[in-house]
């Protein structure tokens, strides 16, 4: 009889639901429960708190979900896998030690930390060494912007997860890991998949793809019949039951809303696609256009038939630095002649910033009801019982941000008529931290590996 | 031979899911049903799609296929006013590029409409 892992999503994001981590675990059989918090601007955020305290910088809500779950993995047996750890997995970990002693628990659960991805403080060095850390897109050399660079941090792999797992660690914790190494790496511990086994570790890598979004592969977000989709406000967060040889079904625990089909787990393979030949990522390169799913049952889906080829040489790096600053405001004109209303507001508007002599890098105007999300494709809005009328502004200047954020309500009293909806207040003056991808030789980046408890 | 033709909805005939990666917008397009995928391979090619966004993009338009899937992956290139947190734009990661997909509307001769059973728009009342 073929061995099942399974394999649970309990967060798509920093901010997904605080009750998915516990129903995964209370609510049926699982081995393992991956927790996703980061995406590419919260390093960043991360960064900026770490910088206030040093005991900060990564995902708070991280401890309490750990809380929620403790009596059930204790007695169930689960391991965790979560890149809560952010710019500062180190205290991360001690954090949740703390909390997991207070619990009672201080003798049984061992936490494993993986260390290694902060390439922050080795900017200089690895600029001095010819690693050009050019930008993915644009080409451009970090050295352009490299007085204001916030953060750095190289995705890593599944290796240390694995190392981590196999010292005993029930719950790891990791800085920048790839979303898709939090699947992986269970599978490659439990199946002890070979390091060059392409075509196990490229469903292993299909099988992260389709969970770490959470519910957005069982029913969220979901356009296919989405009248349909059942009791979404008790929906069930998806579970990948994977045999040895990289097969695997999609589910989730019974008696929970949404829905496991053939559409919405192909909704989630397309999700953030490049080319679909080759999903880059530090283990493996995997074919998409291998994947074949088949309906398997109620709320279930088969998936197989993956291959894969070698990893290539690099690590992607996700680096954030400031870039100037930002303000969106906004007002709602009513019918009749909304559209029009707002335009003149827009005119008014943009020639008072004129005469202001303010400098911005972009002004943006967006009618949201009439075109903001599909431009032209949307017809031309004229009768639209309300339109609101968005601008937004960025440039290096903070001083003509500010200004701008004066001008809006003004317009309420002395522009044109029907307008509501600014009891918001004032726009609020943003720093923008943009992101930069860019790519380093493997070979420079070492991993650590700690258990603790 | 018939060489009339009718109007068929993307939207009737397929779904789609789009996400950002940077200042690029990926768009998934997936056909409803697996006989359909061949006339999306056959009528959206990454021109007539370029064509469609006009001046929502700024750059060159990728097409892949996954007939596995019976889905069309599409890269917009400069969809997404610089990406991320550079961008002003209320859809600044690209979350509905694909129901503007879905606005298309295919020319399709009647007879492989018929054969097809492609839902015909306006519907024939």
């Amino acid at each position: 009889m073929t061995r099942t892992v399974r394999v649970a999503s309990g967060q798509g994001f920093w901010g997904d639901s605080l009750d998915a981590p516990r129903q995964q675990v209370e609510g049926g059989p699982i081995d393992y429960l991956m927790l996703d918090y980061l995406a590419e601007v919260t390093m960043s955020i991360l960064q900026k708190q770490k910088e206030r305290d040093p005991q900060m910088g990564y995902a708070r809500d991280f401890i309490g979900a750990i809380e929620s779950v403790l009596p059930g993995i204790v007695n169930r047996g689960v391991k965790v896998i979560a890149n809560a750890g952010g710019v500062n997995p180190v205290a991360c970990a001690q954090a949740l030690v703390k909390a997991i002693a207070k619990a009672g628990h201080g003798g049984t659960v061992k936490v494993g930390v993986v260390t290694g991805d902060d390439l922050l403080p080795r900017i200089d060095e690895l600029l001095a060494a010819g690693h050009a850390l050019k930008h993915m897109e644009t080409g451009a050399p970090l050295s352009t912007v490299r007085d204001s660079v916030l953060s750095a941090n190289a995705y890593i792999g599944s290796t240390p997860i694995v190392e981590a797992l196999q010292q005993g660690a029930q719950i790891v914790v990791t800085g920048r890991s790839t979303d898709t190494a939090l699947t992986m790496a269970p599978l490659r511990h439990e199946f002890g998949w070979a390091a060059d086994s392409w075509n196990q570790l490229a469903a292993g890598i299909v099988a992260g793809h389709i969970l770490e979004c959470g519910a957005q592969s069982s029913g969220g977000n979901c356009l296919h019949d989405w009248r349909t989709i059942p009791d979404l406000a008790n929906v069930g967060y998806p579970i990948a039951e994977v045999q040895s040889d990289g097969t695997f079904v999609i589910t989730k625990h019974p008696g929970t809303g949404g829905r496991v089909s053939v559409p919405s787990v192909t909704e989630q393979l397309v999700y953030e696609m490049g080319d679909p030949h080759s999903y880059i990522t530090p283990d493996v390169v995997a074919d998409f256009t291998s994947i074949r799913v088949a309906a398997d049952g109620e709320n279930r889906v088969r998936v197989h038939g993956i291959t894969g080829g070698p990893a290539t040489p690099f690590l992607k790096v996700s680096i954030a630095y400031r870039a100037g600053y930002k303000a969106v405001g906004s007002l709602v004109y009513s019918w009749p002649d909304a559209m029009e209303k707002a335009e003149l507001a827009d005119r008014i508007l943009r020639e008072r910033l004129d005469r202001l002599g303010l400098h911005f890098d972009q002004v943006l105007t967006e009618f949201v009801g009439a075109n903001a999300t599909h431009g032209h494709l949307s017809g031309d809005g004229r009768d639209a019982p309300e339109v609101q009328f968005r601008v937004g502004v960025r440039g290096g200047d903070r001083a003509s941000i500010e200004r701008f954020t004066r001008e809006i309500a003004p317009l309420v009293l002395n522009g044109p008529p029907s307008v509501t909806g600014f009891a918001g207040g004032r726009p609020k003056v943003e720093e923008v931290i943009a992101y930069w991808p860019a790519l380093i030789d493997k070979r420079v980046v070492t991993t650590h590996v700690e258990v603790m408890s | 031979m018939s060489t009339s033709s009718v109007k068929v909805r993307l939207l009737d005939i397929a779904h789609t899911r789009s996400g950002d990666k940077g200042d690029m917008a990926n768009c998934g397009v997936i056909a409803l049903r697996p006989e359909w995928y061949p006339l999306l391979v056959r009528e959206l090619t990454a021109s007539r799609v370029s064509a469609h966004y006009g001046d929502l993009i700024s750059g060159t338009v990728d097409r892949f296929e996954l007939p596995n899937l019976n889905a069309l992956n599409f890269l917009l290139h400069g969809a997404l006013d610089g990406g991320g947190t550079l961008s002003l734009k209320t859809d600044a990661q690209g979350k509905v590029v694909s129901t503007a997909m879905l606005r298309m509307v295919l020319d399709v001769p009647a007879d492989e409409a018929a054969s097809l059973h492609l839902p015909v728009y306006p519907a024939a009342g």
